[in-house]
């Protein structure tokens, strides 16, 4: 078979037919068939719609979910939680905080403290287990016996559940699409948003695509489009099989088509300058939760030196916590907690290792390499840490399988810490590394704006999950999905079904196979990727300032001139993989224009200019949106809670009765 | 000896990502279905174990493996991201990878 390889090139497997033309008709085109989407197209098919979803890999197992869920987070309705929705949201927006930082997004917070839990119970319906069924941890603290519910973190308060059984969570909601009807389009790269009349800013009224195997051209009409293609990632730096592919936390698929697309559609973005580094790097990472460490899936692991000398876990006021069930209630007159140390404020911090770990690692107090000490933890923590947690975790499963193939015995084995220079010891995900970072590829990152309907500012476009902007994590794209697949269906009743504009269409089809008419003298997919990350890295990393931000911005276009024009591919899977580049390079640009408009720097948005090394002035306390209007950048600006302001109702409660279409 | 050597214009990086047993693949290519990136296409030969065209693109999801109906299929590491741990009691260190490694681990997950 190696002979049959190398002694010539092989000839591309799938029928090929370049321009080809398909054309589908729904009630609800759902681009992007992840977590948001699958929800978005069950929930708008619940509702009598027509639907199609349309994803760039197979929906059966796509999207940043689709290889697991360990954690279903503010499942705040759930019959064990203490803390209700409406309580959860005071406290976050009290010290600024909406779900994991400052500058959130109170919506998608307040919606998904209220439907979790409900979404949770559609998941259980669909046939994951969700809790102890096999009562495994009968008597463990974070189980509940009545309802057989597991719980994470903060065991008095009860609103973060473990997902027995999210390992396969995709492959239940994609079976319960076809048992609804839902027309599912694998291996389709969503390339344009259509718009009535062709106009920029116009009603969306379908979009195109491109079959990533055949590089045949799909047109799809409808009468109401759910863009739920995840937060754009991988234009910092270039990740490989070797070079920390395992590491990345997002689907490399996400390569922000949705931004883009919604972008040239004229939609409105928010955010798009936010900066904070993803802590799933990618550099030269270990396989994610495959190092010993402390943190998510790992929460509240003992850690120990190489002498065996455990790292005190303290509370949020620093006092250390003598025992291991400490760690998992809140301290002394707090109500409840969120999540270590590192998201909210300190009001709602909660345990974590000791916060100077990196000072007495160089001191010498602790000695590394650390280990993860699982047999030092109970057994129900030791078997829920990585009998529960990790076979179910995305992309963790294969942990489980190899480690234990490989003889690892959690009963009895310490899996070691990486060794990494002290200082990166403060944040305890352990396997990214260090080196260069994903600037602004963080959670809660830059996206779509959007309003009480979930709907974008574009009319028939609504958003769901880490396409929003300021959304994240598994639960919250589940219910954004949810939620906006049922107000997309609702829609789709009160319009009549659009023409195509045929020249929007055709301006498309040159846009989308100009690399086929580029010779071989040219760069690969590869290179050209590569040189994208190392600009993205140089002018708009982690210090910004005017003459480096527009110096980006030149760069960007002579390379759209030069070398992105003169990119040879060989299929359609590298034709593919060449737009995703021009792609990564629309969003590169929208960054950096949205960096130039906030002229202050930003401790919460973990965004510094040199020019302007004020820290969060006041006056700029505020939400910068970006669009084009007629091929114009337009600049727009609006209050932090602006969904608390008219057009909208005072309170979370009020909007979220008018809106939540249930 | 005949030695075969050969070269490959633009070689992708070699790592292996997955290894698949030509014994217990049937050639279902449930593996190439549910990948999300195509880093597998079909054998030209039918019957036969898909091959890795691009394992450089490997996200390492491990759908292929969880997905393989006759579990012919494993991911496979690369060196620089293997791990190590140490057996509390003893002292032993062993790895991912080693040459004579441990029996395994055979208890089901939750």
């Amino acid at each position: 078979m190696v002979e049959a390889i190398y002694n010539r090139a092989m000839k591309w497997p799938y029928p090929v037919n370049y321009g080809k033309e398909n054309e589908v008709e729904a009630d609800v085109l759902v681009v992007g068939g992840g977590i948001a989407g699958c929800h978005a197209a069950i929930n708008a098919a619940r509702k009598g719609a027509k639907v199609v979803v349309v994803d760039k890999g197979a929906v059966v197992r796509s999207g940043s979910g689709g290889a697991g869920v360990d954690h279903w987070h503010l499942a705040c309705t759930n019959p064990c939680s203490k803390v209700t929705p409406e309580e959860m949201i005071e406290v976050m927006k009290a010290f600024g905080d909406y779900d994991y930082g400052e500058f959130g997004n109170g919506m998608a917070c307040y919606i998904l403290c209220k439907e979790s839990y409900d979404t949770l119970l559609d998941i259980e319906k669909m046939g994951v287990k969700v809790r102890d069924v096999d009562d495994e941890f009968k008597g463990a603290p974070f189980r509940d016996e009545k309802t057989k519910l597991m719980f994470a973190y903060d065991y008095v308060n009860n609103y973060c559940i473990r997902v027995n059984g999210g390992a396969d969570i995709k492959v239940a909601m994609y079976n319960e699409c076809q048992r609804l009807g839902v027309k599912i389009y694998d291996r389709i790269m969503a390339t344009s948003l259509l718009t009535e009349g062709g106009k920029q800013g116009a009603r969306v009224i379908g979009a195109t695509g491109l079959n990533v195997r055949t590089g045949e051209f799909y047109i799809f009409r409808s009468k109401a489009t759910v863009l739920s293609a995840g937060q754009p990632s991988g234009l910092w730096i270039f990740s490989t099989e070797l070079k920390g592919g395992a590491a990345l936390f997002m689907d490399p698929n996400n390569s922000g088509e949705g931004t883009a697309m919604a972008w040239r559609a004229g939609a409105e973005l928010a955010l798009m300058e936010r900066g904070g580094a993803g802590y799933t790097s990618g550099g030269f990472g270990y396989p994610q939760y495959g190092v010993g460490n402390a943190h998510n899936t790992w929460y509240a692991c003992k850690i120990v030196d190489a002498n065996g000398k455990e790292i005190p876990w303290v509370d949020r006021d620093g006092k250390i916590l003598k025992t291991v069930e400490e760690r998992y209630l809140p301290a002394p007159g707090q109500k409840y907690f969120y999540y270590g140390r590192y998201s909210g404020s300190p009001e709602v911090w909660g345990p974590s290792l000791i916060p100077d770990l990196p000072e007495r690692i160089m001191k010498g107090e602790y000695v590394l390499p650390l280990y993860a000490d699982l047999p030092g933890m109970p057994d129900y923590e030791r078997r829920a840490i990585w009998g529960l947690m990790i076979p179910h975790e995305g992309k963790c499963r294969i942990i489980y399988d190899n480690y234990q193939r490989a003889g690892f015995d959690p009963d009895k084995d310490m899996l070691q810490v990486i060794v990494m220079p002290p200082d990166k010891y403060t944040y305890a995900a352990w396997w990214a590394a260090f080196g260069a970072r994903q600037w602004r590829e963080r959670v809660h990152g830059g996206g779509l704006l959007f309003d009480w309907d979930l709907k974008a500012s574009l009319d028939g476009l609504y958003v769901a999950g880490c396409q929003a902007y300021c959304c994240a994590d598994h639960a919250s794209s589940a219910v954004t999905g949810r939620y906006a697949g049922r107000k997309a269906a609702r829609y789709s009743q009160t319009v009549k079904k659009s023409v195509i504009d045929r020249q929007q269409v055709d301006a498309e089809k040159t846009r989308v196979y100009s690399p086929l008419q580029q010779g071989e003298g040219g760069i690969g997919w590869k290179e050209l990727r590569g040189g994208l990350a190392r600009i993205m890295q140089d002018y708009v990393g982690e210090y910004l300032n005017e003459e480096t931000l527009k110096m980006g911005l030149t760069w960007l276009n002579s390379i759209k001139e030069s070398e992105a024009s003169s990119v040879y591919v060989r299929n359609p899977h590298e034709l593919a993989r060449t737009l995703e580049c021009l792609t990564r390079i629309t969003v590169g640009e929208i960054t950096m224009q949205a960096s130039l408009a906030r002229k202050a720097s930003s401790r919460e948005l973990s965004f510094n200019r040199l020019d302007y090394p004020e820290v969060d002035p006041p006056e700029w306390n505020k939400l910068l949106t970006i669009k084009l209007d007629n091929g114009n950048i337009k600049l727009g600006e609006l209050p932090n809670d602006y969904w608390l302001k008219p057009p909208y109702a005072p309170t979370y409660e009020e909007n979220y009765r008018k809106h939540n279409g249930l | 000896m005949d030695y075969k050597a050969y070269m490959v214009p633009n070689p992708m990086t070699p790592g292996q990502v997955v290894s698949i047993d030509p014994e217990l693949c049937t050639g279902c290519n449930t593996c190439v279905e549910v990948c999300r990136l195509d880093v597998m296409v079909p054998n030209p030969e039918k019957g036969k174990p898909p091959i890795a065209i691009y394992p450089d693109e490997c996200w390492f999801c491990g759908c292929c493996a969880s997905d393989c109906p006759t579990k012919a299929l494993k991911i496979e590491y690369p060196l620089n991201q293997r791990v190590g741990w140490k057996r509390k009691d003893t002292g032993e260190y062993f790895r991912i990878g080693m040459k004579n490694p441990p029996p395994p681990n055979t208890r089901p997950p939750v």
